[in-house]
């Protein structure tokens, strides 16, 4: 399944490019509306690119009452990416959602760089969201956390049915003028290419880690990009930064991971399922 | 929303400014303050570009190549191809009765394409060198000032302002020119309303320049 990363397009105001998903992500809802992080928002880096959105959204309320009807029109399958500042706030919204037959899934966003860390472990909004709703739940794990599989493994045992892999790393770019900040709020997160390696990595220790339905991001630009995060173990890959490229990138992309899995001599990319993990010698000294 | 791959026609110096001609292909040049993603080659962001002049068959970019993405689109030769999206945004208004067009620096690039659809219409066309001011040969009917005498002291009373220049002078103008249209700048990742980067805090709130621009009213 092909998707796009949170907070990489908005259905609402590219329509087309979310039809041209098998499903599409939200950017993430938060209990409150926020306005985000005053300017620049925004600062391209030599291999990637540095944000700090700061989660705008119109809040739970707004979110149910306005953007889900039209979402529901589009007819594009779409999940709900959730965000908070207490485990409380995760339950609260998504025990509001679980009525919404529509929602196909909710992600949890544990892990967005531009606002202060959930005080709470994510082991506990796991649990918590879990008690809250009978949707599928994916946890949107950062690779920052000294072992990310470990943290994997509290998120399964706390009842989560996939892994969102992975979230931005925080970044800093300076001006080369001024050698200040480029971005309002000072630092970001980081996307992209530059993201793509320690993506694979994280995809590939989770799934060691605890076999899980996992969707891999992080820097993938084209078909055999998609089929690597695949190999390493993830079931499905999502799109961000190379959508703001090339809105045209879904297409492109699904039509070159076809391509790279015939290469192989397979009839589906999924039969390139893991396979990295075949042979372990390569993987054994991450 | 439709995206091509353009052949570059021509790149041209005007001033310090490059005048970067592409074959138009299917894509229409849209409205004077519109503006499309192009590519800048190795890079990893598209950038934004408001269209100057839509020669037949081709569409042209003023680029100043101030960093890496402006300065990959201004080394493109002849033959070259570049992805380009577009048009995109929110234009000028041109229904109006005393059309006056101010401009400064790069933030010229829309107005010789907007003169085409006002003709007739003076300008005022400030810039912080004579070098500079060499990009004024694309505005016709043009006054020009050079620093340290603004462009905002050359702006009569009972006009109706179309301005796109840095945001200082956009602010400035904005105070002699309540109803003034101003076109805004941004760094933008995606032009059409994916990422919320391209937000600008006017009057204490935010708007996103792709989807709500860059054109908006000053009042």
């Amino acid at each position: 399944m092909l998707l796009n990363a949170s907070g990489c397009l908005d259905a609402l105001t590219a329509p087309d490019v979310a039809r041209s998903l098998d499903a599409f992500v939200t950017k993430t809802v938060t209990p409150l509306p926020r306005e985000g992080n005053a300017p620049a928002r925004i600062a391209e880096t030599d291999v990637g690119m540095l944000n700090a959105i700061g989660l705008a959204n119109p809040g739970i309320d707004r979110f149910l009452t306005r953007n889900l009807p039209q979402l529901e029109k589009l007819g594009v399958p779409f999940w709900v990416s959730v965000g908070g500042f207490q485990t409380d706030d995760y339950a609260d919204i998504c025990s509001r959602l679980d009525d919404h037959a529509v929602v196909s899934a909710i992600e949890l966003n544990v892990s967005c760089p531009n606002v202060e860390a959930p005080v709470e472990s994510a082991t506990q909004i796991v649990a918590a969201a879990r008690l809250a709703t009978r949707k599928p739940l994916w946890a949107k794990l950062s690779p920052a956390a000294p072992d990310v599989g470990e943290v994997a493994q509290a998120a399964q045992a706390a009842g989560v049915d996939g892994l969102s892999l992975i979230n931005t790393l925080r970044g800093l770019k300076l001006d080369a003028r001024t050698l200040r900040p480029a971005l309002g709020p000072g630092q970001g997160g980081l996307s992209g290419p530059a993201l793509k390696p320690i993506a694979l990595a994280a995809v590939a220790s989770c799934y060691r880690a605890t076999g899980m339905p996992i969707v891999g991001m992080g820097g993938i630009q084209t078909g055999l990009d998609a089929l690597e995060f695949i190999a390493a173990g993830a079931q499905h890959v999502a799109l961000g930064t190379v959508l703001f490229a090339d809105p045209d990138a879904p297409a492109r992309i699904r039509m070159e991971l076809h391509a790279a899995a015939a290469e192989h001599g397979w009839n589906s990319y999924d039969d390139a399922y893991a396979v990295a993990h075949e042979e372990s010698l390569s993987l054994r000294t991450t | 929303m439709r995206r091509e791959r353009l052949s570059v026609v021509a790149n041209e110096s005007v001033g310090p400014y490059t005048l970067l001609r592409v074959a138009r292909g299917s894509l229409e040049p849209g409205r004077p303050g519109q503006f499309f993603m192009l590519e800048a080659p190795g890079r990893v962001l598209p950038r934004p570009m408001s269209l100057c002049l839509a020669p037949r068959a081709e569409l042209a970019f003023l680029i100043d190549p101030i960093g890496p993405g402006t300065r990959a689109l201004c080394a493109l030769e002849r033959g070259e191809t570049l992805q380009v999206l577009g048009p995109l945004g929110n234009g000028f208004d041109v229904e109006v009765e005393r059309p006056l067009l101010v401009g400064g620096g790069i933030g010229i690039a829309p107005l010789p394409y907007l003169a085409q659809q006002l003709p007739g219409a003076p300008a005022v066309l400030g810039f912080r060198s004579d070098w500079h001011a060499e990009a004024a040969e694309l505005v016709p009917n043009a006054q020009v000032c050079v620093e340290p005498v603004l462009v905002t002291q050359l702006i009569p009373d009972g006009m109706d302002v179309l301005a796109c220049g840095p945001e200082p002078m956009l602010e400035a103008v904005r105070r002699v020119a309540p109803a003034a249209q101003l076109a805004w700048e941004a760094p933008m990742a995606c032009g059409y309303g994916a990422c919320y980067g391209c937000a600008v805090e006017i009057d204490g709130q935010l708007r996103r320049l792709c989807v709500e621009g860059p054109v908006l009213h000053a009042a």
